[in-house]
């Protein structure tokens, strides 16, 4: 399968990558092609040119002086190897490290997951969980929009069509103990359910916790109940009872389904791995 | 569009429309057609490359984005006749009964081998989930893998 006809460009700044944006309507960007170019190739998508962004300088580097950025050309692969996301957010590490297959890791980028913004994906959870800022570069400057915000629905984020995502800032955020844990469909590996905990604790009980669910809804987003519940408790069962509970009631409106996990299953699966991910978290 | 691309250690000069996949380009511009097609929608591995080293799912990529870059494919493993260590321990360890997942297979290792040398059976099952094998039931791929790891070669 081909995709449609297209012209190709390859800039390599940043600011020749914005002006092809702004002489040319409907051109779109391509990165590590692993969301676009399965697209293209069924002619879900189209575009009468593509701008490879993938050779730009300075796009594709992790750093971290107080809060942690990840350029949007970091691979999955990167992102999972590096000793800096594993030190101040390893749920990240290990969200990375579950995408698809050691091919799509390999060349799929941060960047671009969070411009597609499949439900399915695996680090949105993250990012909204750690309180993450995409970092937008456009004609008119810079803007930076908190993940929580910029996730707005099915493949819907707040991105406009002239734009570049240049790189993710996670803010220093000290925790206790933090998690990622998915139930992978059987034959895509996406997420039919992603649950995302960070935990603060004090001795044995937790003084805080943000708690993310992706796959199971329309996008990735916290759950202020399922919060609520595990803050100021032990962590026993009972709190994590209450704490699915509650998590189930926060994502009731905005559940997704298919043939294979329907709503009511992914709403239920998701109560099972938001107890499963505190655990992890070491709760 | 002109592109120049590294195929297996010689440059290859094509001049290709931009919409070529990777995939075609190998098999159908350069008559490399060990690198096989089987799903076609980047689940099954059969297209397996590396480029620039690292293992790409050739379907899921365009040949101008190889430009420039080093391209190897099956045929690039083995050296004036002798199969590359992975080659000759699929054959030894039985990793394969129709053959058609094994290009992919075997470039799929290779890589995983090249990034951790002595994987555990979970970690090279890990490492195997983009490829699909329908007949030999991995088994003895994960055996064939191991055993090159074992003998510490790539
Ligand atoms: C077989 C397979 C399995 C997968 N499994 C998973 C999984 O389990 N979990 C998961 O999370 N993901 C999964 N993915 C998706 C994968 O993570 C993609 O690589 C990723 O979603 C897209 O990144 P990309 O660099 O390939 O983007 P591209 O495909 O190049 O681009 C995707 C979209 O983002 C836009 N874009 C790209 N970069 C930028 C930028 N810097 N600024 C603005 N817009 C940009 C493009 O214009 C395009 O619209 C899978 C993909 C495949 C093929
Ligand atoms: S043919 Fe490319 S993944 Fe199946």
């Amino acid at each position: 399968m081909w995709p449609a006809e297209f012209d190709y460009a390859r800039p390599s700044s940043v600011a020749e990558a914005l002006q092809l944006l702004a002489d040319n309507e409907d051109a779109k960007l391509l990165a590590g092609g692993h969301s676009l170019l399965p697209a293209m190739k069924l002619r879900l998508n189209e575009a009468p040119l593509l701008i490879d962004i993938s050779r730009i300088e300075g796009l594709g580097s992790i750093s971290n002086n107080g809060s942690l950025t990840i350029g949007a050309l970091c691979t999955h692969a990167d992102i999972a190897a590096s000793a800096d996301v594993q030190a101040s957010c390893s749920a990240l590490a290990t969200a990375t490290g579950m995408v698809g297959d050691q091919q799509v890791r390999n060349w799929g980028t941060l960047g671009g997951n969070v411009a597609h913004a499949d439900p399915a994906s695996d680090p949105p959870t993250v990012l909204v969980a750690f309180n993450a800022n995409i970092n937008i570069e456009g004609a008119s400057g810079g803007r930076s929009v908190a993940a929580a915000d910029f996730f707005i629905d099915l493949f819907t984020v707040d991105l406009e069509p002239g734009e570049i995502i240049t790189s993710i800032e996670i803010p220093a955020h000290p925790h206790e103990g933090c998690a990622y844990v998915k139930m992978p469909h059987p034959a895509s590996r996406y997420a039919v359910v992603g649950i995302c905990v960070v935990l603060h604790k004090d001795g044995d009980s937790c003084s805080g916790a943000h708690v993310a669910v992706g796959g199971a809804t329309v996008r990735a987003m916290r759950s202020p109940g399922a919060e609520a519940a595990l803050r100021g408790s032990s962590l026993d069962d009972a709190a994590l009872d209450a704490a699915a509970a509650a998590l189930k009631d926060d994502i009731a409106n905005d559940l997704i389904g298919d043939m294979s996990f329907p709503e009511a299953y992914r709403q239920e699966m998701a109560g099972v791995y938001l107890k499963r991910a505190v655990r992890a978290a070491g709760g | 569009m002109k592109i120049s691309v590294n195929v297996n250690g010689c440059t290859r000069e094509s001049d290709v429309e931009a919409r070529t996949l990777l995939v075609n380009y190998l098999r159908d511009e350069l008559g490399l057609t060990g690198t096989k097609i089987g799903c076609d929608t980047s689940q099954c591995g059969a297209c397996t490359v590396h480029m620039d080293g690292k293992a790409l799912k050739s379907c899921t990529s365009l040949a101008v984005q190889a430009d420039g870059c080093d391209v190897t494919t099956i045929e690039g493993l083995a050296h004036n006749g002798d199969l590359h260590p992975m080659q000759q321990s699929f054959w030894d360890n039985h990793g394969l009964q129709c053959g058609f997942c094994t290009p992919g297979m075997i470039m799929a290792t290779t890589a995983l081998l090249a990034d951790n040398p002595n994987p555990d059976e979970d970690e090279i099952r890990h490492g195997l989930e983009g490829n699909l094998c329908r007949c030999t039931g991995y088994h003895n791929i994960v055996k064939a893998v191991a055993a090159v790891a074992q003998a510490g070669g790539d």
